[in-house]
């Protein structure tokens, strides 16, 4: 029910203070949500309900799929708040609330590593709001200037008077502050940059936590459903009756694409089987008559793709890109481009270093969760749980599906299993509504793992080479780079290489695209992934061709660079690093910026004589600048290193006649237990005084150019693709 | 067709087909949303369950195959979520986004009944068919030592 008692405007802002920070406004009685929590406590904003026993439940806005948000913004509340970690209770938020009341909670949206990063201060800022509210409520109440009251560790208190923020709440959830109070800064703080555990660890390790496919309605049903196996290919006919007479089989209902070329959040054409048991709408499914129109797609595969790149990348490519995509913009200022090629022309042969292409091919995510949602549309009201990394986005998608008013969609936030960028590129949350509106019933939509692989918003494939003139000191004088991507997402082939750190004096960014009719999306450390591969074996083999050691090479050519001097200086001193270890055995490194964070790997690998390759260590240096939760911050770490390590071996979608061919993990295989690195080291070497860079993906990166520079000082091959598995060494 | 299922000590009588598969009794018809689907064909190891005391995937097993034996899952591994695997795997935050973690527990626990102190290569072995893609496996080799140190205390 929505409330009509509050306006909008003193329900939050967001404003732009005198002071350049984030304020907000919070007083807000009435509520639904307040409402929801009747006799339970006190709203004191949105973001946060005192209990009187002292409990404090905060709110997370962003989706918890394994990295964290749920434990981050309450820390980042708590530590404003000043309340005791064992008192803190972490509630999910409402994205009805949040979509109807001007996005409440600025955003829901969940990646990119900022959920700490970026928006720390307007979550830091709720909690010390509360707290200086709850400051004036007790210095009214007993008579004193708000100076005199402390606010601690959950207790109020001014001379000999004290109470708990319990029995503050209510007063201070009427108070209005004339100012509101800036937020802290490093240095002084209590809990954030402590090692603190996940808050949902335990219900992890019994099988309790609620994921959208565990969501069990009265009389619901379930669903599988098929989109064309081709991308952009159209439904043109199902037999329903071939399939209807299947053990609990009830109906089938066709998926209307409504745009052309969907976006990655649009519906696809396609269709699904409705069953007493999903295994036999799967089933009936599998064995319902399907005729596609299959579109532009069914000639294309990822060897004609290949084709394609390779033809691209042997002629001059358009001008440069910016890591945002933009033709010719920003980052190469003052730079004189146009001179580049005929210094390469003019270079003697023995001051020429002429890269081969390298490349990466397409991902899947393949989150350990299928794509999932559960939907039940009524006529007055419609409740969804689905696989999604924007609960407040995904909840206007369901309403624009259903030509519903936003107001009376409920999207329930629960744990992703997974989500990598894949819950960004998701419109399960759309087929289930059509679902469930046809049919009249609740339902349970899962998508087959083949679904999911296949119709996965991917990550793109990208090719990449270089040509470079070397000075009389070894160093590149002159350097142009070829990067051929994915027309769809520009960024994804030049993040990374228009913006690189190596700062050679003369320099020309060079960009093509091949057509696909694959959907690309976003997938853990975009663009950087793939960039980061050629750009750091680039410079492997500069460094070899100038006679520069690889580690002296990069803290020389990022000289000035703070950030990465402080990561490259640590590398050099903690990790061993030698590049003489004997036959069959080398140590590699790579070093990439993404989200603000600067990561270091330095790989150790053995390669027997058979061409198998072992890695004996990975070793990581970080600089974030801040860390708000050091263990936490490790645990993303070995995460997103063990993500690409997986890819680097044993990725690659194949694509033949348009559809993606391997699509389960017999086929698109993953790493497992036996092929995990027995040493992983992280090394946290924050710079504590500058940036707030992201965690939840910066270590992938270098990892592959790590092992592939490893590799090389092992063998004195270099691996120019992935997976590694199919190299021949 | 009515099939008899112990599932955690317990006799479950379901209305179902022989040949489904046994994840989808335990999910859809006994209510135990703690095991998991990952795949359909027994390559994640999302849905371990144990039967007999084996490890096995559930998605792949019909419930025929299942019925009169003894089936274990998640939710029957301890009242309160403190058998020594569970604890270890709270001790070393283990689980990222927890949702192998079901499958993980069970093949871990399988094994630690069969091996009480298992060397890396025994937990290679016997945790090579569950996939995470957290990548949480270093976590969860320390996790089963630590376990082991626990059985023994």
């Amino acid at each position: 029910m929505k409330d009509h008692n509050f306006t909008r405007r003193n329900f939050l802002q967001v404003a732009m203070s005198a002071a350049g920070g984030l304020a907000i406004g919070v007083h807000l009685p009435g509520t639904a949500f307040a409402e929801a929590h009747a006799g339970a406590g006190a709203e004191i904003n949105a973001w946060l309900t005192i209990d009187p026993d002292n409990i404090v439940s905060i709110v997370t806005p962003q989706t918890e799929m394994g990295q964290g948000a749920f434990t981050a913004v309450p820390m980042m509340v708590a530590e404003e708040l000043d309340i005791p970690w064992e008192n803190v209770r972490r509630v999910f938020a409402d994205a009805n609330r949040h979509v109807n009341n001007d996005n409440l909670y600025v955003t829901t949206s969940t990646g990119g590593s900022r959920t700490v990063a970026g928006r720390h201060p307007y979550m830091m800022q709720a909690g010390a709001s509360a707290r200086e509210r709850l400051r004036k409520a007790a210095a009214d109440r007993w008579g004193v200037a708000i100076e005199d009251v402390v606010a601690k560790q959950g207790m109020l208190s001014a001379g000999d008077q004290s109470g708990t923020y319990g029995d503050f709440a209510a007063d201070a959830a009427q108070v209005t502050l004339e100012e509101e109070p800036a937020i802290k800064e490093y240095g002084d703080w209590w809990l954030l940059g402590t090692d603190v555990k996940r808050l949902d660890v335990g219900l992890k390790t019994n099988g309790t936590a609620t994921y959208p496919i565990d969501v069990t309605l009265d009389g619901m049903v379930y669903a599988a459903v098929a989109s064309c196996p081709v991308p952009e290919g159209k439904l043109l006919s199902y037999d329903f009756e071939a399939i209807k007479d299947m053990p609990g089989v009830i109906a089938a209902v066709e998926m209307k694409q409504t745009k052309d070329v969907p976006a990655f959040t649009d519906m696809r054409s396609g269709v699904a089987v409705v069953a007493e048991s999903w295994y036999q709408a799967k089933n009936a499914l599998a064995a319902m008559p399907v005729e596609w129109d299959l579109g532009r797609g069914a000639s294309i595969s990822f060897e004609s793709q290949t084709a394609e790149a390779m033809s691209l990348i042997s002629k001059p490519g358009t001008l440069v890109l910016d890591e945002d995509g933009n033709i010719g913009k920003g980052l190469d200022t003052g730079v004189n481009q146009d001179a580049v090629p005929g210094m390469i022309e003019a270079a003697a042969n023995d001051k020429l270093v002429v890269g081969e292409v390298y490349s990466r091919p397409f991902e899947a995510h393949a989150t350990m969760m299928p794509p999932c949602a559960v939907a039940d549309v009524k006529d007055d009201r419609v409740d969804i749980w689905s696989f999604t990394q924007d609960i407040g986005r995904s909840l206007s998608e369901v309403a624009d599906e259903l030509g519903r008013d936003t107001e009376n969609v409920y999207l329930h936030q629960t744990f992703l299993g997974g989500g990598f960028g894949g819950g960004y590129n998701m419109y399960v949350h759309r087929q289930a509504a059509a679902i469930s509106a046809e049919i009249g019933r609740p339902v349970k939509l899962i998508w087959s793992r083949e679904e999911d692989v296949a119709q996965d918003s991917q990550r793109p494939p990208v090719w990449g080479t270089y040509k470079a003139v070397l000075g009389d000191d070894g160093l590149p004088t002159a350097l142009v780079t070829h990067f051929v991507g994915e027309e769809k997402m520009p960024a994804f082939s030049q993040r990374g290489v228009a913006n690189m750190h190596y700062q050679v004096p003369n320099r020309r960014h060079e960009y093509s695209a091949v057509q696909s009719h694959i959907p690309i999306g976003y997938h853990r450390a975009p663009g950087s992934n793939s960039t980061g591969f050629i750009v750091e074996q680039m410079a492997d083999e500069l460094a070899h061709a100038g006679g520069w050691d690889p580690l002296e090479w990069r803290l020389k050519m990022t000289e000035g660079n703070e950030p990465w001097q402080r990561v490259l200086t640590a590398m050099k001193e903690k990790s061993g690093w030698t590049t003489d270890l004997g036959s069959g055995r080398g140590m590699g490194c790579a070093v990439v910026d993404s989200h603000g964070t600067y990561a270091g790997c330095v790989a150790t690998v053995e390669v027997s004589r058979r061409g198998e390759i072992y890695i004996d260590k990975l070793q990581y240096f970080i600089n974030s600048g801040y860390v708000i939760n050091p263990l936490n911050a490790r645990e993303q770490a070995e995460s997103s290193a063990i993500w690409e390590l997986t890819h680097a071996f044993f990725g690659g979608l194949d694509i033949r006649e348009g559809r993606v061919v391997n699509t389960n993990f017999d086929s698109y295989t993953m790493m497992t237990m036996p092929d995990t690195p027995p040493e992983i080291e992280i090394h946290l070497e924050n710079s504590n005084d500058q940036w707030w860079g992201g965690l939840g993906e910066p270590t992938g990166p270098p990892t592959p150019p790590a092992v592939a520079n490893a590799i090389f000082h092992a063998t004195g091959t270099r691996v120019r693709t992935t997976p590694f598995a199919k190299a021949s060494l | 067709m009515a099939i008899t299922l112990n599932i955690n000590g317990e006799d479950h009588e379901l209305d179902v087909d022989p040949q489904m598969p046994l994840l989808w009794a335990i999910r859809e018809k006994a209510g135990l949303t703690g095991t998991k689907f990952g795949c359909g064909i027994a390559r994640c190891g999302a849905c371990t369950v144990i039967v007999d005391g084996a490890a096995v995937r559930s998605c792949n097993t019909p419930v025929a195959a299942a019925a009169g034996k003894s089936i274990r899952t998640i939710e029957g591994v301890s009242e309160n979520n403190d058998h020594p695997v569970q604890v270890a795997w709270q001790d070393l935050t283990v689980p990222q986004c927890g949702y192998c973690q079901s499958g993980q527990i069970m093949s871990a626990v399988a094994l630690l009944e069969k091996s009480a102190e298992p060397t890396d290569r025994e937990i290679d072995q016997a945790m090579a068919g569950n996939i995470c893609r957290c990548g949480t496996y270093p976590r969860i080799r320390a996790a089963i030592h630590k376990a082991a140190e626990l059985n023994k205390t």
